[in-house]
């Protein structure tokens, strides 16, 4: 009973006020499988911010495909904070004037705290020997990925393919199209998100290697157990990036500046970037990088902007209407 | 002889009536049964306590009482405009009146995205009262106002559904007659009117009731999926399953499952109250049986 009048008080404030209890009150929207990270992370920037600011600050989340979360944003979401896993979308808030134009300069490592690498998922006792990319676009085998046009799951793979086929001698825009045309054909299916290409692979049973971020092996581990699958790191691969901002037009509104952006510069400390280690996301801090060696193996990576120079132009070249993937995608 | 031609319609041959029946005890047990054993069964996979741990997360709570608070928030507007609309629709003749009826229709026949994006059109810091509502500092989308609105829309069709069909059959001889007697329209109202629908009232709002608590994607839309704030059971569903926590998933959605069925039981309730009243009422009136 005691619940139900509290939760009934809580719907109630939120209806009116918006919860004043603490001294400020942020919004973090995120991405849908970054519940984690911030979990653990909300509490440690609360301890650290009542110690060095002597204020409260209540935390909330809001989680959801990462595009969705921005559109929400530009709609009207009023999220102090975006922690994302994509740089278009960002870039989306930043074209709509809700986040700075170089938000990528305002924190350190294009502005993303920690990142990932995609992987190979593969069937235990890896069956087929697929070692590398070449062996995914061999005859006969099936690879399960999510939509490379509308998924940053499925970019980010489209994307490693590419580079790789680029980096392999006499290598060129050319020979990439056909090798990633090669790969393509070898999807039974697109799947909608990462989520729904995991069930694919796992509970279906379907393909022969799933192909998502090195972070997200580890959830499927917790939910389908360790021993049913292997981890493959090909030759070269993508580093994904996790860019956060803070929304401007948010936090000028709200008066909450200067928490957000602590918060947001918090996740560089130790604590911060342990945390995302023990997430199973690469922290930029070496030394712990070198402390969580056993999750964190050495893979050869490039990023976006090294090899396409940039994500917007990544995009507009590969996945807008008419880019690469409709090119190829018409042609089989 | 006439009792024979009543018996004709069981006297196939058994095969065809075992089929028949294997054929449509199998379809309610693949799609209805199988399912809702799948969810129970999911949610208890590693054992009550962990069941019962994942309901205990404050985020499964305030997404239960979310729901239950969202539900009980439009059924007073359901209410009223279900009954106004069907008044006038069944009682009265004016123009316009299929329009209203199809009006009325309208979100059943609109998908629930569709609906929800309608808000955002309207009350999106982009759409049409995002300034003025930003200029106030008054927050609909993204809160709960609006997914009280979207649930309003999809949900408002069904009593009035429910209630036109019957008033009609009703006819307002009654309430002629009270008028005529010498009483107010509020104890025409009161004494005749509402009596007499009750229970195809009841019935409506349980309907109604049942799709507000599971709807799930006008509200997605508009809820901006704020945790123990504006999520609801069937947006946390989809969140736990997408963070690979699937039994707090499973657990969420059972007790979604065990709302509809509450809601079932309700409902089979409500018809045989209905038809043990009217077969009263015909027991009554025996001269009227044909």
């Amino acid at each position: 009973m005691t619940h139900f009048r509290k939760s009934i008080a809580t719907v109630l404030l939120s209806l009116v006020a918006g919860a004043a209890l603490a001294d400020a009150t942020l919004l973090n929207a995120s991405y849908d499988v970054a519940r984690d990270v911030y979990k653990d992370y909300n509490p440690m920037f609360q301890k650290h911010w009542k110690a060095n600011a002597g204020e409260s600050v209540e935390l909330k989340q809001s989680h959801g495909g990462s595009t969705k979360q921005v559109r929400a944003v530009a709609d009207g979401l009023e999220a102090d904070v975006v922690t994302m896993n994509q740089a278009n979308d960002i870039e989306f808030l930043a074209e709509k004037g809700l986040v700075a134009k170089d938000w990528a300069k305002k924190f350190p490592n294009n502005a993303s705290p920690y990142t990932s690498a995609m992987v190979f998922i593969v069937r235990k006792g890896n069956p087929k020997a697929l070692k590398d990319w070449a062996d995914l676009a061999a005859p006969g085998v099936q690879v399960i990925m999510p939509h490379p046009k509308n998924t940053g799951n499925g970019r980010n793979t489209y994307l490693s393919a590419w580079a790789w086929a680029l980096k392999q001698p006499g290598g060129s825009d050319k020979t990439a199209q056909e090798f990633v045309g090669k790969l393509l054909k070898n999807a039974p299916l697109f799947a909608a998100g990462g989520r729904d290409a995991t069930t694919t692979f796992m509970q279906r049973g379907m393909g022969d290697a799933l192909i998502t971020f090195e972070s997200e092996a580890e959830m499927i581990a917790k939910e389908f157990g360790k021993g049913n699958f292997e981890v493959v790191y090909p030759s070269l691969t993508m580093q994904t990036e996790f860019p956060v901002a803070v929304v401007e037009k948010v936090v000028d509104k709200k008066g909450t500046r200067k928490q957000a952006t602590a918060y947001l510069e918090y996740l560089w400390s130790k604590e911060g970037q342990e945390n995302a280690a023990q997430n199973y996301l690469r922290p930029r801090d070496a030394e712990l990088l070198k402390k969580y060696a056993a999750f964190f193996p050495p893979v050869k990576t490039f990023t976006v902007d090294e090899v396409f120079g940039g994500a917007n132009k990544a995009f507009a070249t590969h996945f807008k209407d008419g880019g690469t993937f409709d090119q190829i995608y018409v042609a089989k | 002889m006439s009792s024979n031609k009543l018996t004709r319609a069981t006297q196939e041959p058994a095969w065809v009536r075992y089929t028949l029946l294997t054929v449509g005890l199998g379809f309610l047990f693949f799609f209805l049964g199988l399912p809702l054993v799948a969810v129970f069964v999911e949610a208890l996979a590693q054992g009550l306590p962990i069941y019962l741990e994942a309901l205990k997360e404050s985020e499964t709570r305030s997404a239960i009482w979310l729901t239950i608070v969202i539900a009980l928030a439009v059924l007073p507007f359901n209410i009223l405009f279900g009954v106004a609309a069907a008044w006038a629709i069944a009682k009265f003749e004016f123009k316009g009146k299929s329009l209203l009826i199809t009006l009325i229709d309208l979100p059943f026949a609109v998908s629930p995205v569709v609906a929800g994006l309608i808000f955002i059109l309207m009350f999106g810091s982009q759409g049409y009262f995002g300034g003025l509502l930003a200029a106030k500092d008054v927050k609909i989308i993204f809160a709960v106002p609006g997914m009280i609105l979207a649930t309003l829309f999809i949900t408002f069709p069904f009593i009035a559904r429910e209630l036109i069909p019957l008033m009609q059959s009703q006819g307002k001889d009654e309430e002629e007659a009270a008028i005529s007697l010498g009483a107010s329209g509020w104890q025409m109202f009161w004494r005749v009117t509402l009596p007499n629908i009750k229970w195809g009232l009841l019935y409506g709002v349980i309907l109604s009731n049942a799709r507000a608590m599971g709807e799930f994607g006008a509200v997605s839309v508009v809820s901006g999926h704020i945790r123990g704030e504006t999520n609801t059971l069937p947006l946390h569903v989809e969140i736990l399953y997408n963070e690979y926590n699937a039994i707090g998933a499973f657990a969420a959605a059972s007790v979604l499952a065990l709302l509809a069925l509450v809601t079932l039981v309700a409902k089979t309730i409500v018809e045989w109250r209905m038809k043990a009243e009217t077969d009263m009422l015909n027991a009554e009136l025996p001269g009227e049986k044909t």
